[in-house]
């Protein structure tokens, strides 16, 4: 596994020093609360589970996050806030972390929860027989015999986690790795009510049978129609919270969600569609909600083949994409153009402007034109490939208007072509393809999570770019106090020098909010928690 | 009769595993796997999956395991909601498809069948030409252009009806769903009808009622009506099956959370068993009402052997 | 000699008169009745107008389907309206490329797809129900089993594994579509054999010693046609949509050519933005499907062997 974090270790200690404060609906003074508290989300796609430890995708990371609690959580600027654990203390080392648990912390059914359902939860995870997609979420804080377990090579038992008594749990590293408390805000990471899931088995999840921890507790599920949530009563910090009960429905479809948005049936949505955003900007310009988010939209390269493997081919193509009228005109809804693979707004780092994006777009242009006769393309030979994207009405503007800008500037013949999601993936993966699009999300708010994708080693790395110097640069940050430095050299080696992939945009979540919805926090990791909102009279 | 019905329960068998049979095979063969994704899962995780779902077992093997629990009347867990079965899934879905399903039928066949025949006994006018220009909206209409007009209009501008949703099918959210859903049959109907009718019309035993001087709607309701509807149960067979396994565009405009979306989205997502089993829920449903319309022909024209 | 020279001319006029008479009686007679159904030929005049200016079009504008007017993509929703002025006769689309191009353009595949799925249809779905309903029994049987598995089967599947086997081509989506839409055709003319053949005039003929095919051609066929041709003129906006629909799902005519079918449900997207993008389209579509069926109902009143 190659997605190995290097969090600021300094954030944390600041934690583990002073008194945090915890997570809740923050009413301001004056505000005059609604006499229904009842909040209604468009929720994207039907979550795969609601199982924490097996949940993969952001749908159902929100709405797990609803119903369960792990030792902390994140809060909108990326801090560690208490969640069941109220402190923890390291070894001299690092590797033993002990977390103390607070001891008003209930299962909806009114037992407490303890360290043996965090121990019971750990080895769910990654129990082969619970077969989770997220297993290897435990490998990267190298839990003890994490990765064994899940080869099947040791017992879960032997994992590294002990529940010293009902109230401290302890997780043993196999080394240092300080980002660990920050990960225990993932769903993975939560506790899980041993006796429920041992009664009833996989049905665990179902309504009636599930309990959870969070602030809120399953009600009902009706696959493709809803999902509701009810406060739990049991919840340790109950009395803090004011929407009483929270709808989620699975809508994939942009304009659905929005057209129910719009008949006042939905409060919050999950994505708006590009096309009408210079409306409601117009409209409701205060409804409209739009956050940078951690991950990047670009074009790969296929560097195994010809003459995709000369930099100067992939640079010509890369220089003649105008990044300003795709973000502006195609995609305009206040995307970033993106000349460096990792966006800025990244904890942490702030990538250095490479030299191509202070050029201007002519210059660029020019600059291309000459690439591109040097590799030995011009009017009389041009370059001719096929554009691979997955069916999707945004991927195939995008991929229209750069076709059209790469004909242009460069006269490229570009045939677009299409595939459906799976077949898609499959092509991706072969290595069966000239240029296709991409997309990579962040999984922590750490600039390795995208620079990593493009080590020679990484199973996402579909373009197949090899850079030994790039490997090295990367795999020494890890053990960096500060591995900006690294970051940088990594950017230039890989975009500027290299161009293995063109970046084009910084993506970013764009929502529809009523404004009698108060004390939602936006922010780059989409982290948003019902129990912090609340429903103004209105 | 009883006979022709055994028959046909007979026959069922062998048609459905030839269909569960190709099907299957044929589904395996498409590129990508249930858990393909866009982060590829690390192989040792990739293998647990599998091998919980069998996946790591040769297509044989996967078939007759399959094949088994069928048997049992069970369709499988599903590849994409991890924590439903297939039972469970359609058992939630299918009633929602069948309740729009259902009226959206009624509501065809009655306006169907009328404007066609209205038509059909003034044809070639204006009369004819508005009845049927009228019927035929709905097929022109497409309905991913008729599902968000109709939303547009009804619940954002006028705010009669919800946008969406299903609330165990209480009437305001039945209405778009069926008006979506029937438009298209009832142009289909109201064609094959008006057609049949004018063919019926012209043939020697209703001139012969004529002459007798018979009342027009004696003619029509006697005589004409019968051999009218042949053509038209031929195409309602095959039509009701279509009509109460939903639509995906229902399902995902009105959020009914109907069966419709599973036919797209289980291909789509390599749901292999939501895929196999609305398949064996249409091959029944197709066995079924292939041998009620061949029932319903023998019952009109006690001309028809088989 | 003159007599006979009389004779001989007069009965040559004869001669011609009783063919003509022949003529007349059969396709001439349709042709008749035809001509005389106002709907049915208006409705094909405009249809030929519309062929033709999908042909031509194209050419009428200084656009071409895949040119991307960038000055428009900026503010597609005022820069982006119809106007003679940028040229854009029906206005752009959301990434500025000229409708009307595009609309003609996606006419020559809708009218390409719907017609020669329709003709695919027709031809198998017309033989294949003739035959199982006349030959009743076990071939019945067999041949009626064989349509409900294809009926039931997963039609996605059969998408996805055409589109990876032989890659994208437009050809597939005749393939595609001409596999399934068949089927109810053939069940239709089944049903209507099935009262057919206990008609005398087949009991006569079976009885003469013709044979089955000849039966099936030349007795049961002309007496379904009726029924065949406005089943027909239903297909046609049906594989219009469908093609839509297998656009969508990415096996359809690849971008940057398009089909009616395509430009409506993109335009269904931003009908309270640009209603140009949805509305012309769909008017050239509502267009056609008027025509065809008014054409299909004046088909089968002409082609009518009762109906004298």
């Amino acid at each position: 596994m190659n997605l190995k974090k290097t969090l600021l270790a300094s954030a944390l200690m600041s934690l583990a020093l002073g008194a945090v404060q915890t997570q809740a609906a923050d009413v301001p003074a004056g505000v005059k609360l609604a006499d229904v508290q009842e909040l209604v989300r468009g929720g994207g796609a039907e979550p795969a589970t609601l199982d924490p430890q097996k949940v993969e995708g952001t749908p159902g990371s929100h709405r797990t996050r609803e119903l369960f609690e792990g030792l902390y959580n994140l809060d909108g600027d990326g801090n560690l806030t208490p969640g069941v654990a109220t402190s923890y203390t390291t070894n001299s080392d690092n590797t033993v972390y002990t977390f103390n648990l607070r001891k008003d912390a209930k299962w909806s059914n009114g037992e407490s929860v303890t360290a043996h359902d965090f121990v019971f939860g750990f080895q769910r995870a990654v129990d082969p027989v619970t077969a989770s997609a997220y297993a290897w979420y435990v490998e990267i804080p190298s839990i003890v015999n994490a990765s064994k377990i899940i080869n099947g090579k040791a017992d879960v038992k032997s994992l590294g986690v002990k529940a010293v008594d009902d109230y401290t749990f302890e997780v043993t590293l196999e080394r240092p790795v300080p980002y660990f408390v920050k990960m225990t805000s993932h769903q993975t990471l939560f506790p899980a009510p041993r006796k429920v899931i041992e009664k009833y088995g996989s049905e665990w999840v179902k309504p009636g049978n599930m309990v959870s921890n969070g602030a809120y507790k399953l009600d009902s599920w009706i696959v493709n129609e809803k999902m509701e949530m009810v406060r739990n009563d049991q919840y340790w910090n109950n009395e803090k919270t004011v929407i009483d009960k929270v709808t989620f429905l699975p809508l994939e479809n942009d304009s659905a969600d929005l057209k129910r948005y719009e008949a006042g049936e939905i409060d919050i949505t999950w994505n708006l569609p590009s096309d009408h955003f210079k409306r409601l900007k117009k409209e409701s310009p205060d409804e409209v909600i739009i956050t940078p988010q951690l991950g990047t939209y670009y074009y790969q390269f296929n560097t195994k083949v010809e003459p995709y493997n000369n930099p100067d081919v992939r640079k010509a193509l890369s220089f003649a994409i105008n990044r300003d009228v795709i973000t502006k005109y195609v995609t305009g809804v206040g995307e970033q153009p993106a000349y460096t693979f990792t966006p800025s707004i990244v904890n942490g780092f702030n990538p250095e402007t490479p030299a191509y994006a202070k050029m201007t777009q002519k210059e660029r242009e020019a600059e291309a034109k000459k690439l591109l006769q040097s590799a030995g393309y011009d009017k009389n030979n041009p370059l001719t490939f096929n554009l691979l994207y997955n069916t999707n009405d945004g991927h195939k503007r995008i991929a229209i208007a750069i076709a059209s800008m790469w004909k242009k500037t460069l006269g490229v013949e570009v045939t677009l072509e299409n595939q459906e999601w799976k077949t898609y993936l499959e092509t991706r993966k072969a290595g069966d393809f000239q240029v296709a699009r991409a997309g990579w999300i962040g999984d922590y708010n750490e600039a390795s999570t995208m620079l990593d994708l493009l080590t020679s080693t990484h199973g996402n790395n579909d373009g197949k770019y090899s850079n030994a110097e790039y490997d090295r640069l990367l795999n020494e940050a890890k053990t960096m106090k500060n591995p900006s430095i690294n970051y940088n050299k990594a950017e230039e080696i890989a975009i500027n020098q290299d161009m293995a992939v063109a970046p084009i945009y910084t993506y970013v979540t764009k929502r529809m909010k009523k404004p009698y919805v108060g004390g939602y926090q936006p922010n780059p990791e989409d982290n948003i928690y019902t129990r912090d909102m609340y429903i103004i009279a209105h | 009769m009883l006979t022709f019905i055994f028959k046909r329960i007979f026959e069922a068998i062998p048609t459905l595993l030839i269909l569960i049979t190709v099907s299957f095979f044929l589904m395996h063969s498409a590129p990508g796997s249930p858990f393909s994704s866009e982060r590829s899962l690390p192989p040792e995780v990739l293998a647990n999956i599998n091998a919980k779902y069998h996946l790591d077992e040769p297509v044989i093997n996967q078939f007759f395991y399959y094949l088994g629990g069928v048997l049992q009347g069970d369709l499988g867990p599903s590849f994409r909601y991890k924590d439903f079965t297939i039972n469970e899934l359609v058992a939630q879905s299918l009633p929602v498809s069948a309740e729009i399903g259902i009226w959206s039928f009624i509501i065809a066949v009655v306006i169907g069948v009328s404007c066609g025949i209205y038509a059909a006994l003034r044809q070639n006018s204006l009369v004819d030409y508005f009845v049927m220009a009228f019927a035929n909206i709905g097929i022109v209409l497409p309905n991913f252009v008729l599902a968000p007009l109709c939303i547009l209009f009804f619940s954002i501008y006028l705010k009669w009806l919800p946008a969406g949703g299903w609330n165990d099918g209480a009437w305001p959210y039945l209405v778009m769903p069926v008006i979506a859903m029937s438009t298209s049959y009832i142009a289909q109907i109201a064609r094959i009808t008006r057609g049949s009718m004018i063919e019926t019309m012209h043939s020697n035993f209703i001139r012969t009622a004529r002459a007798k001087g018979l009342p027009s709607y004696r003619i029509i309701l006697q005589h004409a009506l019968r051999p009218t509807m042949l053509p038209v149960i031929s195409y309602l067979g095959p039509a009701f099956v279509g009509i109460i396994t939903g639509s995906v565009i229902v399902d995902v405009y009105f959020g009914t959370g109907g069966i419709g979306q599973h036919f797209i989205n289980g291909a789509l997502n390599r749901d292999y068993s939501m895929v196999m089993g609305v398949t064996i829920l249409v091959g029944s449903l197709t066995i079924l009402f292939n041998a009620v319309v061949d029932i319903l022909y023998a019952v009109i024209d006690p001309k028809i052997r088989y | 000699m003159m007599l006979t020279k009389d004779k001989i001319e007069a009965v040559e006029d004869f001669a011609q008169q009783v063919t003509e008479i022949e003529g007349r009686s059969l396709w001439q007679d349709a042709r008749r009745r035809f001509l005389s159904n106002h709907a049915a030929v208006i409705s094909l005049i405009i249809l030929g107008i519309i062929a033709l200016l999908a042909l031509v079009g194209p050419f009428l504008s200084v656009w071409s389907y895949e040119d991307i007017d960038w000055e428009a993509l900026s503010d597609i929703e005022n820069l982006g309206r119809p106007s003679f002025e940028s040229g854009h006769y029906f206005g752009t689309d959301v990434l500025g490329r000229d409708i009307f191009v595009r609309t003609m353009q996606g006419g020559q595949i809708s009218l390409l797809v719907g017609i020669l799925g329709s003709f695919v249809a027709i031809v198998i779905g017309t033989l294949y129900g003739a035959t199982s309903g006349y030959l009743g029994g076990r071939v019945d049987s067999i041949m009626m089993r064989a349509l409900e598995i294809l009926n039931s089967f997963p039609f996605m599947f059969f998408v996805i594994i055409l589109m990876t086997i032989f890659g994208r081509h437009i050809f597939l989506i005749f393939v595609a579509i001409g596999a399934i839409s068949w089927l109810d055709m053939a069940r239709i003319v089944r049903g209507q054999t099935l009262s057919l053949k206990n008609k005398e005039y087949i009991e006569a003929a079976h009885a003469c010693g013709v044979s089955s095919f000849k039966i099936i051609t030349r007795h049961i066929i002309p007496n379904l046609l009726g029924i065949v041709v406005v089943y027909a003129t239903l297909l046609v906006p049906g594989m219009i949509l469908l093609e839509s629909f297998i656009s969508f799902l990415g096996l359809g005519v690849q971008e940057p050519m398009t089909s009616w079918g395509a430009l409506i449900s993109e335009g269904a997207g931003t009908m309270e933005l640009a209603i140009w993008q949805l509305a012309w389209p769909l008017t050239f579509l509502i267009l056609t499907l008027f025509c065809f069926n008014f054409l299909g109902d004046g088909l089968r009143d002409a082609l009518d062997p009762k109906d004298r």
